[in-house]
């Protein structure tokens, strides 16, 4: 008998983790965290047509760009479309487009800040930066910013809509019905893990070279100016949400991978104990090494990551896109 | 340096009847892949089906196909070092050719247009300095080499007036591990050979010397269609795709700044339909885009770890990617077509032996 229930729990548990995993990533954390996102954006642009008080609303960017870190490692599917995912967040933005193109609508007439035209415009002049700017600015507005806030909170509002009700209206299904017939998006159900799996691998790819790699700079040459959403102290904040939404979506992904778990776990400890909001610090020995043990976190993270958790899911990274030429 | 075995197996190729393509079941592409057992190089015909595979000894890269006789070249990675002559009718590895001492194979080759030669992409090991190897296609002895006109050579396509035009990619690298090494001081550029080997023009890439030119795509004009792979700051979104046309500067064609960031900096592989519309392929974004004659955007798809990108026979485009897939597709969409146990390397070649 005991052995006779061994056996069931190896064939439930390799069931579970040949099956489920895709509707649960989908279901449990892709869904809710992009209806989150249009709950969030769309409180931001309502909040917006009562005040365009900065004070008033700071607390509404915060949560939008919290939501939006909890599904920013999705970069495949209805964000890409139309450059969505940049329409909602421009950076890096080394050149400094978002502000030179925002600058020139900051003088427009009010009138032609209409959404369809505001949508128009460059994905680098909209989204949350842009409204950072403008609720956090560094010295004072050469005009009324508040038509400009209301466009950019009610295009953030569009654009999160249209993202979430294109993966309402199919690509879900497609995800979840991958391999079945007449589904031309996904042709087996390995092709769907490795979707998701490939989210993670860069996701921790972009949190180790850009979130911490673009501060970090070099040794000599430390740029903490260049971390993400400075003007707002975000920048630990978002490498904290983005570890957090990362490792949710490992856990929906596999329920055999505790190795990959304990290294996110591990990672979110460093970023917890770091006294370094947004990265200031990298100029000090002291503090720079700090994010590096992060960083190297991070990267440890990711190769557990490929070590355990793609043999569990039965993928890996893409044959092509490890190593081309 | 013709081996002994090199020696053998060109006598062989001379005593055995040359068969085509046609014996061979027809393929319309070449590609290699990686498999279960080991790597191979694979025919596909023109419903995206696996009709043969040959297994290579180690991970390879693009292939030539003889003109006229069913023989294909299969060249390794890079740093290379064989590349097998494969009889695609028997099955059978008929010449190993080995580059000569301190000069490796770069992944790519090319067959002149009727077969008698056959043009390989080398480097001095050393230097990454860039050099054609000439060899005898009847009996696959080496006879000469040429210099690239560049450093690090990669993509070699044949003109229709009888010369190359070749991709120096500008990257030094560690002949051992691929190491690059001159990302800061790097030229790449398209160099146009003769018949003779000697230079009819080049073109460099001015204020963008940080793209390396890897891919070419004949364009029908006598010029061709070029693709390309950033090393700059990622968050540059820098056009990965220029034309050069005949006797003209080389255009860039950047794509719109809401597709553009998709290809993540890497086109891998490139193509021109029938049609001339360019595609551009891009496995470390999941994307290919597809543009017109001119360079003007038109399209992304999105296709997990997608890669080769051939002209189809009867018009437009296939593909493969690293899951097995064979897809067909033009700027109106992607559609799969087959899908195989293996992961398709990085390229497809097409067999320009005309309809069979």
């Amino acid at each position: 008998m005991r052995i006779l229930l061994a056996s069931l729990l190896v064939i439930s548990l390799g069931a579970g983790s040949a099956r489920a995993d895709v509707a649960e990533t989908v279901n449990q954390h892709i869904l809710p965290g992009y209806a989150a996102l249009a709950t969030a954006t769309a409180a931001l642009a309502a909040t917006s047509l009562q005040t365009c008080d900065a004070a008033a609303l700071r607390p509404g960017y915060h949560a939008t760009y919290d939501a939006w870190m909890g599904v920013q490692h999705l970069r495949f599917g209805p964000v890409e479309t139309d450059g969505r995912g940049l329409a909602i967040l421009f950076w890096p933005d080394p050149k400094g487009l978002g502000a030179k193109a925002q600058m020139a609508m900051l003088t427009w007439d009010p009138a032609h800040l209409t959404l369809a035209a505001f949508a128009e415009q460059s994905v680098a002049a909209r989204g949350l930066l842009s409204l950072e700017r403008l609720l956090f600015p560094a010295k004072a507005l050469p005009t009324d910013p508040c038509p400009l806030i209301r466009a950019t909170t009610a295009d953030l509002a569009q654009t999160a809509t249209l993202v979430l009700a294109d993966w309402q209206g199919g690509y879900a299904t497609s995800l979840i019905t991958a391999g079945a017939d007449g589904n031309a998006t996904y042709l087996s159900a390995a092709e769907a893990r490795q979707a998701l799996f490939t989210q993670l691998a860069t996701g921790l790819e972009f949190l180790d070279d850009q979130r911490l790699g673009r501060p970090l700079g070099s040794f000599d040459a430390p740029h903490p100016e260049r971390a993400e959403a400075r003007a707002s102290g975000r920048p630990l904040r978002n490498v904290t949400l983005a570890l957090q939404a990362m490792r949710d979506m490992a856990a929906s992904l596999s329920q055999d991978a505790p190795l990959t778990l304990a290294a996110f776990d591990h990672a979110l400890a460093l970023a917890g104990a770091l006294q370094d909001p947004d990265f200031a610090r990298v100029s000090t020995p002291e503090g720079r090494l700090k994010v590096e043990i992060l960083q190297q976190a991070v990267r440890q993270l990711r190769e557990t990551l490929v070590a355990e958790l793609a043999p569990a899911l039965d993928v890996g990274i893409g044959f092509n896109a490890a190593d081309g030429d | 340096m013709t081996s002994r075995r090199s020696f053998l197996a060109g006598l062989a190729t001379l005593a055995l009847p040359r068969l085509s393509w046609a014996d061979a079941g027809s393929p319309v592409c070449l590609a290699a892949a990686r498999t279960a057992a080991g790597h191979a190089l694979h025919g596909i015909d023109r419903l995206g089906q696996s009709i043969f595979a040959l297994p290579l000894p180690a991970r390879g890269h693009a292939a030539a196909g003889h003109p006229t006789a069913a023989l294909a070249v299969a060249f390794a990675r890079r740093p290379g070092t064989f590349a097998l002559v494969i009889d695609c009718v028997r099955g059978v590895e008929i010449a190993r050719l080995t580059p000569p001492e301190g000069r490796q194979f770069n992944g790519h080759g090319t067959f002149s247009a009727d077969g008698a030669i056959l043009y390989t992409s080398e480097v001095v090991a050393r230097t990454s300095e860039g050099r054609i190897g000439l060899w005898d296609g009847e009996t696959l002895a080496r006879i000469g080499e040429w210099a690239s006109g560049g450093i690090g050579p990669h993509d070699v396509k044949r003109t229709p007036e009888g010369g190359l035009i070749i991709a120096n990619g500008g990257i030094v690298t560690d002949p051992a591990d691929r190491t690059k090494l001159n990302i800061a001081s790097m030229r790449p550029n398209l160099t146009q050979l003769g018949a003779d080997g000697g230079i009819l023009a080049q073109a460099d890439l001015t204020g963008m010397a940080q793209n390396s030119i890897r891919h070419l795509a004949l364009a029908g004009d006598g010029g061709v269609a070029f693709a390309m792979q950033w090393e700059g700051d990622p968050a540059d979104s820098v056009p990965l795709l220029g034309l050069w046309p005949a006797g003209r500067a080389p255009i860039l064609c950047p794509a719109p700044e809401t597709e553009a960031p998709r290809m993540r900096g890497y086109a891998g592989s490139i193509a021109r339909s029938a049609e001339g519309e360019i595609a551009i392929t891009s496995p470390k974004g999941g994307v290919v885009q597809v543009f017109d004659a001119d360079g003007l955007f038109l399209a992304t798809h999105e296709r997990g770890d997608i890669c080769g990108i051939a002209a189809a026979p009867e018009g437009g485009f296939l593909a493969t990617d690293g899951s097995g897939g064979v897809l067909a597709l033009t700027s109106r969409g992607i559609t799969p077509l087959a899908r195989s146990a293996v992961a398709w390397d990085n390229h497809l070649i097409a067999l320009d032996h005309g309809p069979a």
